[in-house]
């Protein structure tokens, strides 16, 4: 396999853990005002995912550093064309990291009321602009000779992009109910594994509209066949919500999102950023990369590193294997 | 303003604040660590007491620290996009092991250490603070090896329109960055070390918690004072790297403007505002050539002779840095630095053995002392990017080509606006929190009960 093809599939494997694992982050984080009837609740979702946000979320910094090193063209064309968007996530991070760090710092109900309402709105803008974003990288952007962006903010909100985004926000929602429902016992159990089940039927038609749409203007053979096994395992969800299988549950929807990436990473290839103004001026896994030498001292790295990092990462849920309950929260 | 300079306002900025967090998360993440050995050996309570009031106060640091690099991940990518082009072949590679090697060690195990009092054998749960704190160490090693690649780019051949890297090794043994980690690393020690000196030093005035605090001053002191040391010894190091390598930024901390031997080095100057005409001045003879050479006689060149020289060597243009920063940068940062040192000295002197301070000056003083390091660290590095313009890439590449063609002056100002505002709000938060843990003072140990399984979850959110 060739140097940057082999890049192009860690980087794809980075955002997939990212989605993986800051997908029932962020969904947590949405489903905070329904499951979170009281303070008490409330700290008890957020503590479900305490010990492992921040661990999470550095899945998207190294996705971040991965590409400026292996496909500098790329990191630069992406973050500088999709500037008001991702000032915009970043925005949404920094608020909402400090709303879980904070928020149990002081008694005010002020104090705790704005913290919660910054972690939905902050875990629900990135939920859905990671979508949109990725969903125009597919679309293509109007990238010219330079592969400078010059399409402007407003073409970035279509409609295929829009439907990625809700997609990405119905799939990390329903995500992290499961999440809940696996990390939790009594009331908050029962009624995230309920709010699972009805958010499993609503994900299920709106992932595959945006397959679907993807899967025509594409048309590409893996990429059709990967989607198809992502949405198999999004329908296998219903029922294993439904029986209150939450390992299982949580297995499908984990599934549907590390497969989803996979789909449009495959259909994506060789591009990364595909230019409709022509075909000639897109960004490929050839002309953004680093040199042949570049990707083997970072290949070394990450293969030697990225087994310790999934060991340790592991061993950090298992640690926090137990299920938390209403009495381990202080009152 | 065009988009260049608002990008410059925005990376200045938000670095700058960055960097206000990373010593003191650095410096005391180690202290906290030392702290729970202290605990885990000696089973005092005094020293768990100790252990769980520094969290605290760290773990509120430590948010902003991890927040704000969220921002400096991408701040290349959106900004200066030209930039990323040129060097990323090279840049990237620190960046991403970064990352990989350090970003991933701390917040997993931050979180670990966090969650993990009731959880983990008493040893393991202390071996995940070291390992954090190994990684907060190890990623200033790589962003330090990007920063000074920037400063002295080596290990590299000139590419297709692109820098492209020649060597790793050479990258990550840079002489630049060889010097430049273990000042920086001294400096957050520094830091970490005067935050243990000021708030203890707000608590024993008040005779609050003697038996928690009277070490915690003690420790705190000495660190700034050993640190300081090894800052001193360091930057003597640099600086006379820096002549060789950037010449110009060293003319440019003395406002030298005419190639000297036996140079001095001035305390203090009383001038015009571009530094050209000087009024009054305290000096101190031959020290310049002292930092610069190592030898009292050496020859420091001046600015006017080495922009002639680079015109030559580069072209036409002002290859000057803005002289009255880098001057006035330079002695705030030696200068805070010094203070710190001399605050500390007397306090620990003040209070050698059962001794207590008397006079409540020092106590006042030994409370400010939490700012010096912060403050000259700032200055270290305002200094050291600010007297490395015109160039992003020293001799290679220019700030003035680095941006992003495809961010117009209206999206920079509103990531500048944005970012400013935000960070000026977080400011009041963080500074609100930090100063009621801080009274709060240390918290009483709860007697044992029952299973660990069922006792409330400590550090939970
Ligand atoms: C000398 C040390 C040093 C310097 C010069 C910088 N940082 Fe930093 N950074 C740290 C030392 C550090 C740290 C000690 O590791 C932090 C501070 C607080 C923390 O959580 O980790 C951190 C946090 C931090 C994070 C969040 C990591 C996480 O989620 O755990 C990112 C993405 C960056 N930094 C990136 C940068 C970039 C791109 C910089 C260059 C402009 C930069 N930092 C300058
Ligand atoms: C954390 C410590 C740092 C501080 C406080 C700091 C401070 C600054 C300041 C004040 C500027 C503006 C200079 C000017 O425009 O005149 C600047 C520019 C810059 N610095 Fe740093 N810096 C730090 C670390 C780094 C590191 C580690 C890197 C690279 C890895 C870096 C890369 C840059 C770049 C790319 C620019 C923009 C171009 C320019 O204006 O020169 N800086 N920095
Ligand atoms: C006698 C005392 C000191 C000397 C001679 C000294 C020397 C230097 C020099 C020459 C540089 C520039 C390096 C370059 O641009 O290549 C520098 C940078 C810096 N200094 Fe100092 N310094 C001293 C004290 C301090 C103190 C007390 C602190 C903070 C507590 C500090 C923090 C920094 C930082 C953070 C930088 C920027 C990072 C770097 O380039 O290392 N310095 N120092």
């Amino acid at each position: 396999m060739e140097l940057t093809t082999f890049w192009f599939l860690l980087i794809g494997v980075l955002w997939a853990g990212y989605f993986l694992l800051e997908g029932f982050d962020f969904g947590v984080g949405i489903l905070l005002p329904v499951v979170g009837v009281d303070d008490r609740s409330r700290r008890l979702a957020i503590n479900t995912i305490g010990p492992v946000w921040d661990g999470n979320e550095v899945w998207l910094l190294v996705a971040g550093g991965a590409t400026f090193a292996a496909f500098p063209e790329w990191y630069a064309t992406l973050f500088s064309g999709f500037f008001l968007p991702l000032l915009l996530i970043l925005v949404a991070l920094i608020v909402r990291g400090l709303a879980f760090e904070y928020r149990g710092k002081r008694d005010g109900v002020v104090w705790r009321r704005r913290w919660d309402t910054s972690i939905f709105v902050c875990s629900l803008v990135p939920a859905i602009l990671w979508g949109v974003a990725f969903g125009n990288i597919l679309r293509g952007v109007e990238l010219d000779a330079q592969h400078e962006y010059v399409g402007g903010f407003f073409n970035l909100l279509n409609p295929y992009a829009l439907l990625g985004g809700l997609t990405t926000l119905v799939l990390f929602t329903l995500h992290g109910a499961v999440f809940l429902a696996l990390k939790t016992d009594g009331p908050m159990r029962e009624h995230a594994g309920r709010l699972a089940a009805r958010l499993a039927l609503l994900a299920v038609p709106v992932a595959a509209a945006f397959l679907i749409w993807t899967a025509i203007t594409h048309r590409d053979g893996w990429g059709i066949a990967l989607s198809a096994v992502a949405a198999a395992t999004l329908v296998a969800a219903i029922p294993l919500t439904r029986a209150r299988r939450e390992g299982w549950a949580f297995t499908a929807t984990g599934a549907t999102l590390l497969i989803a990436v996979a789909a449009l990473f495959v259909t994506l290839f060789p591009d990364v950023m595909p230019s409709t103004v022509d075909p000639a001026y897109s960004l490929t896994v050839h002309n953004a990369s680093s040199t042949p030498y570049t990707l083997k001292v970072m290949s070394w790295v990450a293969v030697c590193f990225t087994p310790i990092v999934l060991l340790y990462q592991g061993w950090t849920y298992w640690v926090f294997r137990k299920r938390l309950k209403l009495s381990d929260i202080p009152a | 303003m065009d988009s260049i300079d608002l990008s410059r306002w925005q990376f200045g900025i938000t670095t700058v604040y960055h960097f206000i967090f990373v010593p003191i998360t650095i410096g005391l993440s180690a202290l906290v660590a030392g702290l729970q050995t202290a605990w885990v050996r000696t089973g005092k309570d005094a020293y768990l007491r100790a252990t769980k009031f520094w969290g605290k106060l760290f773990l509120i640091n430590f948010a902003i620290g991890v927040v704000t690099g969220i921002v400096q991940e991408f701040q290349f990518g959106m900004n200066w996009s030209n930039y990323s082009r040129f060097v990323g072949d090279i840049f990237g590679a620190p960046l991403a092991m970064e990352g990989l090697l350090a970003f991933f060690l701390e917040s997993t195990f931050l979180g670990l250490w966090i969650f993990g009092w009731e959880r983990l054998p008493k040893r393991l749960h202390l071996a995940t603070i070291w390992i954090a704190s190994i990684g907060t160490m190890l990623s200033a090693y790589f962003i330090l090896a990007a920063n000074s690649w920037m400063q002295h780019p080596v290990g590299w051949r000139m590419g297709d329109g692109r820098a492209e890297l020649a060597s790793i090794w050479a990258v990550l043994t840079n002489s630049t960055t060889l010097v430049t980690f273990p000042h920086t690393l001294t400096a957050c020690f520094m830091a970490g070390g005067a935050l243990l000196l000021a708030v203890s030093a707000w608590h024993l005035r008040k005779g609050n918690q003697e038996e928690v605090f009277r070490p915690s001053l003690r420790l705190g002191a000495w660190v700034v004072l050993i640190a300081g040391l090894g800052v001193l010894i360091t930057g003597d190091l640099q600086a006379r790297i820096m002549t060789q390598q950037q010449p110009m930024k060293m003319a440019a901390a003395e406002a030298l403007y005419n190639t000297t031997d036996s140079a001095s080095f001035s305390l203090f100057t009383i001038g015009s505002l571009n530094g050209r005409e000087e009024v009054w001045s305290v000096r101190i003879p031959s020290l310049l050539s002292v930092l610069a050479t190592g030898d009292p006689d050496g020859e420091v060149e001046g600015i006017n002779n080495l922009q002639a020289e680079y015109q030559r060597k580069y072209g036409p243009g002002d290859y000057r840095p803005a002289i009255p920063v880098t001057y006035w940068s330079f002695r705030l940062m030696i200068g805070f630095g010094a203070l710190a040192m001399l605050v500390a000295l007397a306090a620990l002197w003040s209070n050698r053995g059962e001794r207590r301070a008397r006079g409540r000056w020092l106590w006042i003083a030994a409370t400010t002392t939490v700012a010096m390091p912060l403050l000259a660290n700032s200055f270290g590095w305002i200094f050291t990017e600010m007297g490395r313009q015109p160039w992003t890439v020293f001799g290679l590449f220019k700030t003035a080509g680095s941006g992003s063609p495809a961010v117009s002056t209206g999206e920079a100002a509103t990531g500048l606006i944005v970012l400013t505002v935000l960070y000026g709000v977080l400011a009041v938060i963080e500074v609100g929190l930090f100063l009621k843990y801080a009274r709060a003072g240390a918290p009483e140990i709860p007697a044992d009960t029952g299973e660990p399984g069922d006792r409330p979850l400590a550090f939970a959110y």
